[in-house]
């Protein structure tokens, strides 16, 4: 059999969703952005909520995600992203609302904003994206830099006594009673990936349930700023990261409301 | 007893050879172009044992950048 | 009623969508009155305490991009930390009302009456090339009227509206004509009324993007060009003025907001002692009435900017008058209301 008889009478098991358009995106080749872009567009266009959502990016690597993603989207300034998603989902109830951020956006510039909306139970999800290091800017300290971790900012590592502590805002929201679903997934295995595609799901299908906000940490690559290929960065990813950001789910009250 | 034969699309314009692909497949069916490059300038993913193939799509699955598509057929 | 309580029932009445905001003296009685009138079990209306000012600004950022009619509502040092959204605001082109009841600083200042955030107001106050349409209430009836009047003008030049008053029009009470009631747009209205905003895409359109971000030097070239040239529509078909004993007036006395009131019982004392002296009351304070200014240098023999703060409406004024008649600022700082005796003290010592 050839190969051009498989793709002929053979199934499409995997094809780029259409919600995800043609246009290139700028990441760095290999960076988690496109997988978790990939999977918010899957489970948008699974839940037949393409006319319904409205989504916030950051500032940050993802400032561009309006781009590549077809739905209405709303562009907020650094860190902010949590108020413009709270006020909209209180104003369009039935929309399904969320923000893509990233460390420096959520857990340094916009903490405040995301604790709030968090502890608010707005019903709505954030997806935060965790490389531990500042992308756009050019791979300077993140809050979530880990401790003896080399950044352009820390270039001899981070140090206590010079940086303070890496900074876990996923175990910060899980004790938040406006929380319903908290979880901390990856996106460098195809298990992984199966993994945190259900994890969007749950936490969007939450949010239109009214069950209280939702936060799907991805910890992520960033072999850019890391300095490595990207599959080395996988691998550094899982013995160091994820030694100090445990995965799976860390709250999910969902059942219970 | 039926068995599954696969095959991979690269859309190789919008593939930035990551390489990721390549650490995925179980099969080793797909490589990166070692001298070819796209307009871009990256060396891009093409199948390389295309008849091992069986459609798992892990490739796809990982792909940062949405480039593969992956069709399936059963055989006897 | 209060000042602020009238913003807070004029809201309710011509049909907003949501109010965000964060207390802040001398202004909290905007959230207080909204809060105890529960608009959300009778119009509708979203009313949010946010964690900050910035948030609040954020989240009528974000509510304002859905096409909604909202507002927030703070006082100086809040208004400051809300010049990141605003400036956002303004670069999207959004709608949106922000009321300023503005008291004494600069810093941590004062929570007695001022009028020296008119900079901060009228040449943009955050970053980049913009300017908000400013509107100045002398009254507690016009801080109710100008509600409706603001979100109308945001709506249909696609860009934020403050309305610029002071501590005490804020916490004055005086009798007020609420206006009738106007039902909030429904959501079908909306979606039609502004097919640019963040809906969801209904019925399948393309994506609705708001941002204010364009990486592309002659883009972005092209993108302030185009606001700049409705800034120009905007001064030109939106100054809004009063004039007051103007006609015979061989001086002329420029003031908005509580100053104007002021102003008008100095000129009653001046003219008792033979001085003939007018007012000109910037309702719009941008954009500034320029032309009406410049118009009255014609006729006057001087013109008095009477502020309460350390002259900032002078300098729009002489840039009106181009030095045809001089050009005085009279003032009191610290969160201290001029005494009329006073201004007229000032006329007869400056001119």
């Amino acid at each position: 059999m050839t190969r051009e008889e498989i793709i002929e009478k053979g199934q499409v098991v995997y094809k780029k969703p259409t919600l995800l358009n043609d246009t290139p995106m700028h990441y760095c080749p290999g960076c988690s952005h496109g997988v978790v872009h990939k999977l918010v567009s899957e489970v948008i266009e699974e839940m037949g909520m393409t006319d319904k959502t409205i989504a916030i990016s950051p500032v940050g690597c993802a400032v561009f995600a309006y781009k590549y993603i077809d739905v209405d989207w709303q562009e907020a300034a650094h860190g902010r992203a949590p108020a413009l998603a709270s006020a909209t989902k209180r104003l369009w109830p039935d929309r399904l609302v969320f923000t893509y951020q990233g460390d420096g956006d959520l857990a340094c510039i916009g903490t405040a904003e995301t604790i709030h909306a968090l502890n608010r139970a707005e019903n709505i999800t954030i997806i935060f994206i965790n490389n531990a290091i500042y992308g756009m800017t050019g791979g300077q300290m993140a809050p979530t830099t880990l401790l003896g971790m080399k950044t352009a900012t820390c270039p001899y590592g981070r140090e206590v006594s010079l940086h303070g502590y890496p900074l876990k805002v996923t175990e910060i929201a899980a004790t938040l009673d406006g929380t319903c679903y908290v979880t901390r997934q990856a996106v460098h295995t195809v298990a992984a990936i199966n993994r945190a595609k259900k994890a969007i799901r749950k936490a969007f299908e939450y949010s239109m349930q009214g069950k209280g906000s939702n936060l799907v940490e991805i910890v992520s690559t960033c072999n850019s700023g890391w300095k490595m290929s990207p599959e080395k960065a996988n691998k550094w990813m899982e013995e160091n990261m994820f030694a100090f950001y445990h995965l799976g789910d860390l709250k999910d009250t969902g059942a219970d409301k | 007893m039926a068995k599954m034969k696969g095959a991979t699309v690269v859309d190789t314009e919008r593939c930035k050879g990551c390489n990721l692909c390549v650490v995925a497949c179980p099969l080793d069916v797909l490589a990166l172009t070692t001298k070819e490059v796209n307009r871009k300038g990256y060396n891009f993913a093409h199948e390389v044992l295309a008849d091992t193939c069986t459609g798992c799509a892990s490739c796809a699955t990982v792909c940062p950048d949405g480039c593969i598509t992956v069709y399936r057929l059963k055989t006897e | 009623m209060k000042g602020n309580e009238a913003i807070a029932h004029a809201a309710i009445r011509c049909g907003c969508d949501g109010y965000f905001g964060y207390p802040i003296t001398p202004q909290s009685e905007v959230l207080e009155t909204l809060a105890a009138e529960k608009p959300w079990e009778t119009t509708g209306m979203v009313v949010l305490q946010a964690e900050s000012e910035v948030s609040s600004i954020n989240m009528v950022y974000g509510g304002a991009s859905t096409g909604k009619r909202v507002m927030t509502s703070s006082s100086s040092p809040g208004v400051s930390l809300m010049q990141e959204g605003i400036s956002y605001m303004a670069g999207a082109e959004l709608p949106a009302l922000i009321v300023d009841v503005m008291r004494g600083g600069p810093g941590l200042g004062t929570i007695q009456p001022s009028q020296s955030d008119y900079f901060q107001a009228c040449k943009g106050g955050g970053h980049g090339d913009y300017h908000l349409i400013v509107l100045a209430p002398a009254s507690v009836q016009e801080m109710a009227d100008f509600v409706d009047l603001a979100f109308t003008l945001a709506f249909r030049y696609r860009n934020p509206a403050m309305i610029l008053a002071d501590g005490a029009i804020g916490q004055m009470m005086e009798k007020v004509v609420l206006p009738p009631f106007k039902p909030r747009r429904t959501e079908e209205e909306i979606i039609k009324e502004c097919p640019w905003a963040t809906t969801g895409r209904v019925g399948g359109r393309k994506p609705n993007i708001i941002t204010s971000l364009e990486l592309r030097s002659e883009e972005m070239e092209i993108i302030n060009n185009r606001i700049q040239a409705k800034y120009r529509e905007i001064e030109d078909k939106e100054v809004r003025f009063e004039e007051y004993l103007l006609d015979d007036a061989e001086y002329a006395i420029v003031a908005f907001g509580s100053a104007a009131r002021i102003a008008k019982k100095s000129i009653e004392i001046a003219r008792s002692q033979g001085i003939k002296v007018g007012l000109l009351r910037p309702i719009t304070l941008w954009p500034f009435p320029t032309r009406e200014v410049r118009k009255l240098a014609g006729k006057v023999k001087g013109i008095l900017s009477l502020e309460i703060n350390a002259g900032q409406m002078v300098e729009d004024i002489r840039l009106a008058v181009e030095g045809k008649v001089p050009v005085r600022h009279f003032g009191r700082l610290g969160g201290i209301i001029p005494d009329p005796d006073e201004v007229v003290d000032a006329l007869k010592r400056l001119f």
